[in-house]
């Protein structure tokens, strides 16, 4: 049996993937990378969740389970956020977010 | 229907006492409602029929108290009953209340039949009808209430349709005004009204008459006297006393027969009416009926002198009521009220005639009230000569008229009960009488006619007008006779039970000692009238030169001592400041703080908008910041870092 892979070492990439993330939301102009970037923050929090499920339940597969509802509404997400961008996309033609900003206040 | 109760036989009329006001309730919704559609004219009829049935109903309860029914309540139903305050609608019917019904009806009758002649080309005439017996109804309101509360309604009542009245051609700016002023002023009064009201019932525990009158020891003699001194400054408020008295002269701004009835005979004597009424409380407050009397005195020598030196018909007639009106106060402080009721009554009809009379010269005339344009008169309207020529006797007290016999019972009264310096007062004041209404008749109706255009369109009112005057004519004959013989006639032994519930001694002057006081005083009339002929039929002295001669005194009479222009000086003034600050402190200080708050807000709002910079990006920092910030906190205060 190989010795099982301690649980830190998850959590650990699933940290690193959710800051690289979110340093992505935070710092890229292109609305589309920044779709993907979210994308990854849910994918860390996923790895995290398998990987809490596999550590501490035993006897079924819950956090599993929040994984698949994680994907169907990541992807709802992906497909109602290109459609916003795409939209805004044909009223002004950019898809630099700072120029996006007519609801300043 | 209703219940009567009291001493003495009920009688056949008296329980259905409060149909006499009711009649004229009727008329005034029936000519308010339907007056301008469909009855037109018709409405006048009605109304003069309305308060004919109420002037017959008032005969019978008359008679009723007469055959002794001398106080019966008549109880309509429970208006108030809070706690200890309990205020029926009830009628008390007794002596006094039976002479002003009686008073009240007769002359309101004989005014409306006029006023459907003299208000006949009227535009308003359906809405003339429609308030002019809701008067009635308030007027017979205040004199048949068993209390001061429903006494209140009827005074208010009265006081509304008076400023209604007055303001009645509300097209010109004067009448307006008149009625806005008579308004005021009468509110002036009815907060005495009210303080006096609120007081009897604080201390007797009752606003009702016999209740209040039955335990007036009770009181200590300051808060009596107080509570007399209240009612009588509303008292002064509605009869038009000092100081209180400028609004009646304006309120001549108002149609003729309005004057007659509500500003001469009614609703003016209400003030006369409530003090009379109150009588056991004025009398237990000792001093108090000085100053009733002093103001009466001063009223009365105050307005005759005015009345000298006007020169519109309709306000020497003014005048001459807030001077007789004096004369009713001066009998009322001087201890003599069935001497006040009496001149009330014989005053009733003798003035209502002189104003009905002016009114019969005015609308000859054409609408002209300046007696300096008529003249000559007597020759084309005989009718109404001879009936004012009988009316201004009265009123200069010649006897055996009417106004002989009641005003000198007031001043006799005045002399025979220890006031000589009141007494002079009103002698002195009865030879101004006498002078200023034979000039005012002698300049109407006799001499040359000064405006020939005006006097050759002159013709007699028509018979509708007529017949009133010959009536009130007959009155201001006859009236005087129920106080004959002096001190012990039909009145003096009818209304002491009205007057003194609990007895009150009887005394008799001498026979001589009336008949000098009454000489005086008829020397005195007869003094100012033949002042008056010599002065304006023979030109010794003529009036011009009278009038140089007496230059500041009489600009000083002829601008009414210039009362106006200190009152609006001291009060009017007063209060348009008091309310210009009112107006600052709500604009600037209650407005003020509300935009304060608002703009606060609005400083608030256009700080925080910088946070909204339309950038993704700089939401998504914060949303991270703020995670980072609970992770923070929330790690630290589990593991125990941030713990103390």
């Amino acid at each position: 049996m190989t010795p099982a892979v301690p649980l830190g070492a998850f959590i650990a990439v699933s940290a690193a993937l959710f800051f690289i993330g979110c340093a992505g939301v935070l710092t890229r102009r292109n609305a589309v990378v920044i779709l993907m970037c979210v994308e990854l923050m849910l994918n860390a929090a996923n790895l995290a969740l398998v990987a809490f499920s596999r550590r501490y339940g035993a006897t079924d597969e819950r956090g599993s389970v929040f994984v698949v509802f994680v994907f169907v509404v990541a992807a709802a997400e992906v497909a109602v956020g290109l459609a916003i961008v795409l939209s805004a996309y044909r009223t002004r033609p950019v898809v630099n977010v700072d120029e996006a900003r007519a609801m300043k206040g | 229907m209703s219940a009567a109760e009291g001493t003495g036989a009920a009688g056949t009329f008296v329980p259905f006492v409060w149909l006499i006001a009711a009649f004229p309730l009727a008329a005034f919704l029936i000519n308010g409602l339907f007056g301008k559609r469909w009855l037109g004219q018709r409405s006048g009829w009605l109304a003069s029929a309305s308060i004919g049935a109420s002037a017959l109903l008032s005969i019978g309860v008359f008679s009723d108290v007469l055959r002794g029914a001398t106080s019966t309540t008549v109880t309509l139903y429970r208006w108030i009953g809070v706690g200890d305050l309990r205020v029926d609608v009830a009628a008390l019917v007794d002596p006094l209340s039976a002479v002003m019904l009686l008073v009240v009806t007769v002359v309101s009758f004989l005014v409306h039949v006029y006023s459907i002649g003299y208000m006949e080309h009227d535009h308003g005439f359906y809405r003339f009808f429609t308030w002019l017996p809701l008067f009635v109804f308030a007027m017979l309101i205040l004199v048949l209430a068993d209390n001061y509360l429903l006494m209140f309604v009827g005074w208010e009542g009265v006081g509304l349709c008076s400023y209604l009245l007055i303001g009645f051609w509300f097209e010109r700016p004067e009448p307006v005004f008149a009625a806005k002023k008579a308004f005021v002023m009468n509110r002036v009064g009815d907060w005495g009204f009210m303080i006096g009201m609120i007081l009897t019932f604080l201390v007797f525990g009752s606003m009702n008459f016999t209740e209040v009158f039955g335990q007036v020891e009770i009181a200590e003699q300051g808060v009596l006297g107080l509570i007399c001194l209240a009612f009588f400054l509303g008292a002064t408020g509605k009869s038009a006393q000092l100081p209180l008295y400028s609004w009646l002269p304006d309120a001549m701004e108002g149609p003729t027969p309005v004057s007659a009835l509500i500003h001469a005979a009614t609703m003016v004597t209400g003030g006369v009416y409530l003090v009379a009424r109150s009588t056991p409380l004025f009398e237990a407050a000792g001093g108090v009926l000085v100053v009733v009397g002093a103001v009466g005195a001063v009223t009365a020598i105050f307005a005759a002198t005015i009345a000298l030196v006007q020169t519109d018909i309709k306000r020497v007639m003014a005048y001459s009521t807030v001077s007789q009106l004096g004369y009713m106060f001066l009998a009322l402080g001087v201890g003599a009220p069935i001497a006040a009721i009496f001149h009330l009554a014989t005053h009733a009809f003798f003035k209502a005639l002189l104003f009905l009379g002016s009114g019969s010269v005015i609308h000859a005339m054409a609408g002209e009230q300046d007696m300096r344009k008529m003249g000559g008169l007597r020759r084309k309207m005989p009718l109404t000569y001879w009936t004012m020529l009988i009316a201004g006797g009265a009123l200069a007290a010649v006897p055996p008229l009417a106004g002989f016999w009641s005003k000198d019972e007031v001043v006799g009264a005045a002399f025979t009960n220890g006031y000589p310096i009141l007494w002079t007062i009103g002698v002195f004041t009865g030879g101004l009488t006498a002078f200023y209404v034979t000039r005012a008749l002698w300049l109407t109706f006799h001499g040359e006619p000064r405006d020939r255009h005006l006097y050759d369109h002159a013709h007699e009112s028509p018979r509708l007008m007529t017949a009133p005057l010959v009536v009130l004519g007959v009155g201001s004959v006859l009236a005087g006779f129920v106080g004959v013989p002096p001190e012990d006639g039909f009145l003096h032994r009818f209304l002491p039970e009205a007057l003194y519930p609990h007895g009150h001694e009887v005394h008799q002057p001498q026979l001589a000692v009336i008949a000098g006081l009454a000489a005086t005083s008829v020397f005195a009339g007869l003094i100012g009238i033949f002042i008056g002929l010599s002065m304006y039929a023979r030109r010794r002295p003529d009036p011009a030169a009278v009038r140089r001669a007496a230059g500041p005194v009489h600009r000083l009479l002829e601008n009414k001592y210039y009362v106006d222009e200190l009152l609006d000086r001291r009060f009017v003034d007063l209060s348009k400041a008091f309310a210009g600050a009112s107006w600052a402190f709500d604009a600037h200080i209650v407005d003020g703080i509300v935009n304060r708050i608002g703009w606060a807000f609005g400083l608030a709002g256009s700080g925080l908008r910088r946070l909204q910079t339309g950038l993704v990006g700089n939401y998504a920092l914060s949303i991270v910041a703020g995670v980072l910030a609970i992770i923070v906190l929330y790690g630290g205060y589990a593991t125990g870092v941030l713990r103390r």
